[in-house]
């Protein structure tokens, strides 16, 4: 018998790369590089007549009871079958950047790991399933953990009292401001106290919120030294100032080493001090905002406490009250019954001296759960330990730095030996007559696989690059980082401008035009809009 | 600790490159007289197990909308969240990523934003929307507080339809600005068009904004568009609240009638109940007003090859651009919420949508007939979507809420839990979604029964 002339090919693949050139733009048919896929708008793949869910038939009933006003025409949304709606969002996944994924050395941000049994546990039907209106008997054990987690927040604050409502950062600065126009108007001081002192290195939120509640904001320098001077105070306070709205550690990255005695000298002219709590991540475990005389402060539950940033949210914004402010937190908040160690929401004004409501419900439970998650995993231990290792980092990565970029308040301030806290600035004096931007040198970091620090933060520096590494950055990671930035700062200092003016490179988006955004907006999509 | 990666040996290295002796020394301006150095009387870390533990006692002490038969509405809905909605917003990308400041690595995040106004807008019937507020309530304040920046007036007329708890964020806010609110008496007799025609009465030239709910806080349904006229007339703004955005897929939307700012709550969609937070507040408006609107904007443009992208756009309206000039002090979004929502609804479609509408407005239609038939039980709403009150005669609700819900029948909400000195201790708001089946009416329907018996 003849053997088959068919033979299997036993060749093969070829198993190793014959390529005789590397790295040139070859652009593919359908713009897509590999992994990274132009995915179109939903508008653009689904339609109306798709949907990714099946829903029962409804009940029949012999008419509606929507008074005749039943939405007739065509709504216009798209649908998409659940594949779809899978890969679409999943593409666009990928082209985020995030704390899982690399470096976000974002200042005052503070990205930190978020653990994920704070997903888990806040997914728990008896603490996500339940309704803020059912009977209180049905969420006792939900209520506890709200009242477990205002106790360590009082405690590591050392304050009296303190508001769980705020929905994030911005509206706990509200509810303070609030708390502490509520103490005036009590002394009948609130007609005649109608500024607030702010300093110039504040987060843009402060004088926002200050006018929200009806004040004028008094801007007060900073002094050669990046911190606020208690003589400025002193001759900035009278009796018409209502507060002093001052963050600490500074957005900067520095102590304010003269807070006490500026405490001292605000609550001696009758005013109230509001501390913008956003950089607690760097004292926590180690002093307590209490005891440096503050009357107000909320903590970002998403910074400090390692609730996920989301993409831009939800935050959670709970403030700490001195004792001075403490009967004015607004409703709901947790009583605990001496007589039968009940514990409730107080949910109605009446009766007490709340100032009033800040949201609808009880605030942002789902924040809560996880930071209260986090507290516990970490301790009084763990949460010292974060905050001095949050602080070593931007110390080591400031002085690895300092030669090649340009540290701000070194210069200025002769003899300038002070440490940071948990974050680090420079300046864009080393870039100078480089034709390079501090904007630039952010995106070239992209290309390099780091997100960009915060820029142009704070106002009170120029070119400000802000580096926050947090304490969740390994050391490998950080002399990673390290060298990358070395390495950039050479690179723009030997003229290599092409680096920068055009980065990213590597993005799956090169450079976008901000202005014409603005000046056009398109802001949804629209059939036919070509 | 396991979330912290150095090593003793690291940390030494560590301090001494940056040449100190110790960690106290980077502390030092720290005044001495305030340093914690023996802690705060607070347990030290948890394994993961020993958390889980904790949480799932916790858990265990409530009752799950899951585990009852659940009739709860007043602003916030228990509706069907397919799992691919939590599964994707918990991909890292999604989840651990900051606000996009970054474009060029963030358009993920940019371009659900975007697809989010897109869908907002739609469902509104309005020109433009933002990438979402806090919640429905305090969007609601600050759209108020919009309409007195565009109109340069004070005055706030409020329907007493309006979600209570909004109304108390409303007021709060306007105690603070020195504005002034004029609230019509909740009284579930004269609202819907009655209401209406009173408001109408009450407009004049220092009115900047009457606002109102659809459905309202009671349930019922009402028609705008004439109120709009009169608004118009006296150019004022009509902000239009809808805290169940799950009725627009079967109920004229709110800029159709002639709304100037649409704002709500877009729990229902994607997000879940998480015992009143987070959440994911909807605004919307027109382009006239749209320099005036508070909140981050997602908006279109092109990269430098020419190529469609998206970045936050019209920054000279916010706090980090203007300081003390803001529209808003608002800094975040729902971030996260708008994912949800935005997954949900792309999900949905608008044949979802409208199918999930339907199954819960016939539901609630057939409900109320049934619990209307119950002696001592009136049905006080006329035209409604998903939710109804009704009067319980001779008794207090709150009294038969308590007692139904030992039998795990979370029967709805008493009027007097959110309007304790409004006279309507014998009112219950009761809302129906998809999720409720038979069993859970044919149990409510009994329970009732023998509670009012």
């Amino acid at each position: 018998m003849n053997k088959p002339t068919n033979k299997m090919n036993n060749v093969g693949r070829p198993s190793a790369p014959n390529i005789t050139e590397t790295h040139t733009d070859h652009p593919t048919f359908t713009g897509n590089k590999a992994l990274q896929i132009n995915e179109p708008l939903l508008f653009e793949v689904g339609s109306v007549e798709q949907t990714g869910v099946d829903i029962a038939a409804p009940r029949d009933v012999s008419a509606n009871r929507l008074g005749g006003l039943d939405r007739d025409e065509e709504i216009g949304l798209y649908g998409l079958s659940e594949p779809q709606t899978m890969r679409h969002y999943v593409r666009l996944s990928q082209k985020n950047f995030a704390i899982d994924s690399g470096m976000y050395p974002l200042g005052s941000c503070t990205m930190k790991h978020n653990p994920r049994i704070n997903e888990k546990i806040a997914r728990l039907p008896g603490l996500a399933d339940i309704h803020p209106l059912q009977p209180q008997q049905t969420v006792r054990g939900a209520i506890e953990v709200i009242e477990n987690l205002a106790d360590w927040l009082m405690k590591l604050t050392g304050m009296a009292a303190v508001a769980m409502s705020p929905k994030a950062g911005a509206h706990g600065e509200l509810c303070g401001m609030m708390a502490i126009e509520a103490a005036l108007r009590a002394r009948g001081e609130a007609t005649k106290r109608t500024k607030v002192l702010i300093p110039e290195s504040a987060h843009g939120t402060n004088p926002a919120t200050a006018v929200f509640v009806g004040y004028q904001v008094q801007t007060i320098k900073t002094r050669d030294d990046g911190t606020v001077d208690p003589a400025t105070i002193r001759e900035a306070l009278s009796d018409e100032v209502a507060a002093i709205m001052l963050t600490n550690p500074n957005t900067c990255g520095l102590f304010e080493r003269d807070i006490m005695e500026i405490a001292d000298a605000v609550h001696e002219a009758g005013a109230y001090f509001y501390c913008d709590g956003a950089n607690f991540n760097a004292i926590m475990g180690r002093a307590r905002p209490g005891d440096l005389g503050v009357d107000a402060m909320h903590i970002n539950l998403h910074k400090t406490f390692s609730t996920p940033h989301g993409g831009g949210g939800p935050g959670a914004g709970p403030v700490v009250l001195s004792e001075a402010l403490a009967k004015f937190a607004p409703v709901p908040f947790v009583h605990r019954n001496a007589d039968d160690n009940i514990v409730s929401l107080v949910e109605h004004k009446q009766g007490t001296q709340a100032f009033g409501r800040m949201t609808a419900f009880h605030g942002q439970m789902g924040m809560n759960t996880r930071a209260l998650a986090y507290i516990l995993s970490h301790g009084q231990d763990g949460i010292k330990q974060a905050a001095e290792d949050a602080v070593l980092n931007a110390n080591y990565v400031k002085a690895k730095l300092k030669d090649v970029l340009t540290p701000s308040f070194e210069e200025q301030s002769p003899g300038f030996k002070r440490p940071a806290m948990h974050e680090a600035l420079f300046q864009d004096d080393f870039l100078k007559d480089t034709g390079i931007t501090t904007l630039d040198f952010a995106k070239a970091m992209i290309d390099e696989g780091f997100h960009p620090m915060t820029m142009y933060f704070p106002l009170v520096v120029h070119g400000a690059m802000l580096i926050e590494p947090t304490e969740s950055e390994s050391k490998d990671t950080l002399d990673q980082f390290i060298a990358t930035m070395r390495d950039l700062a050479k690179s723009a200092q030997n003229g290599e401008t092409e680096r920068f003016l055009n980065a990213p490179f590597h993005a799956p988006m090169r450079r976008l035009d901000e202005t014409l955004a603005a000046r056009k907006p398109i802001l949804k999509w629209t059939p036919n809009a070509d | 600790m396991r979330y912290l990666p150095h090593s003793p040996t690291d940390r030494k290295e560590m301090l001494d490159a940056i040449g100190v002796s110790s960690i106290d020394d980077l502390f030092a301006e720290i005044p001495a007289a305030v340093r914690v150095e023996n802690g705060f009387g607070l347990p030290n870390h948890a394994t993961e197990l020993e958390v889980d533990r904790f949480f799932r006692k916790q858990s265990d002490k409530n009752l799950a909308a899951s585990a009852a038969a659940f009739f709860v509405g007043g602003g916030a809905y228990r509706h069907h969240v397919p799992a691919t909605v939590d599964h994707l917003i918990q991909r890292s990308e999604f989840l651990t990523a900051y606000t996009p400041y970054q474009p060029e690595i963030s358009q993920g995040t940019l371009q659900t934003l975007f697809e989010f106004q897109t869908q907002v807008a739609q469902l509104y019937d309005m020109e433009v929307a933002n990438a979402s507020m806090y919640d429905g309530s305090t969007g609601t304040g600050e759209a108020v507080l919009m309409a007195h920046r565009a109109t340069k007036r004070k005055k706030a007329i409020i329907s007493g339809g309006v979600h209570p708890q909004y109304i108390e964020v409303i007021e709060n806010l306007s105690d603070f600005g020195e504005k002034s609110v004029l609230k019509m008496p909740a009284n579930v007799e004269v609202l819907g068009h009655a209401e209406i025609a009173q408001i109408i009465e009450l407009l004049d030239n220092e009115t900047s904004c009457v606002v109102v709910q659809t459905p309202n806080f009671f349930g019922e349904l009402a028609d705008f568009t004439a109120l709009a006229d009169a608004v118009h007339a006296v150019k004022a703004l009509l902000i239009v609240v809808v805290t169940e955005v799950v009725s627009l897929g079967a109920v004229k939307a709110p800029g159709t009638m002639g709304a100037d700012i649409v704002v709500g709550e877009g729990q229902s969609i994607g997000v879940g109940l998480n015992f009143g937070g987070p959440y994911v507040g909807l605004f919307a408006t027109t382009k006239k007003l749209l320099r005036q609107m508070p909140g981050r904007v997602c908006g279109e443009t092109v990269d430098a090859d020419g190529k469609r992208g998206f970045v936050l756009t019209m920054s000279t309206r916010e706090q980090h651009i203007r300081r003390e000039k803001a529209t808003s002090n608002i800094c975040t979004n729902a971030g996260l919420c708008t994912l949800a929502f935005t997954i949900h609804m792309t999900l949905l479609g608008e044949k979802g949508l409208r199918k999930m509408a339907m199954a819960s407005h016939n539901g609630a239609v057939i409900l109320a007939e049934r619990l209307s038939k119950i002696t001592d039980v009136d049905l006080l709403t006329t035209s409604f979507f998903n939710e109804f009150t009704i009067r319980l005669n001779g008794h207090n609700a709150n009294d038969i809420v308590n007692a139904l819900a030992a039998q795990n029948i979370l029967a709805g909400l008493p009027v007097s839990r959110l309007l304790p000195h409004n006279q309507s201790d014998d009112l219950l708001v009761i809302a129906v979604t998809e999720t409720n089946s038979d069993e859970d009416f044919d149990l409510l329907e009994t329970a009732l029964r023998e509670a009012l018996s």
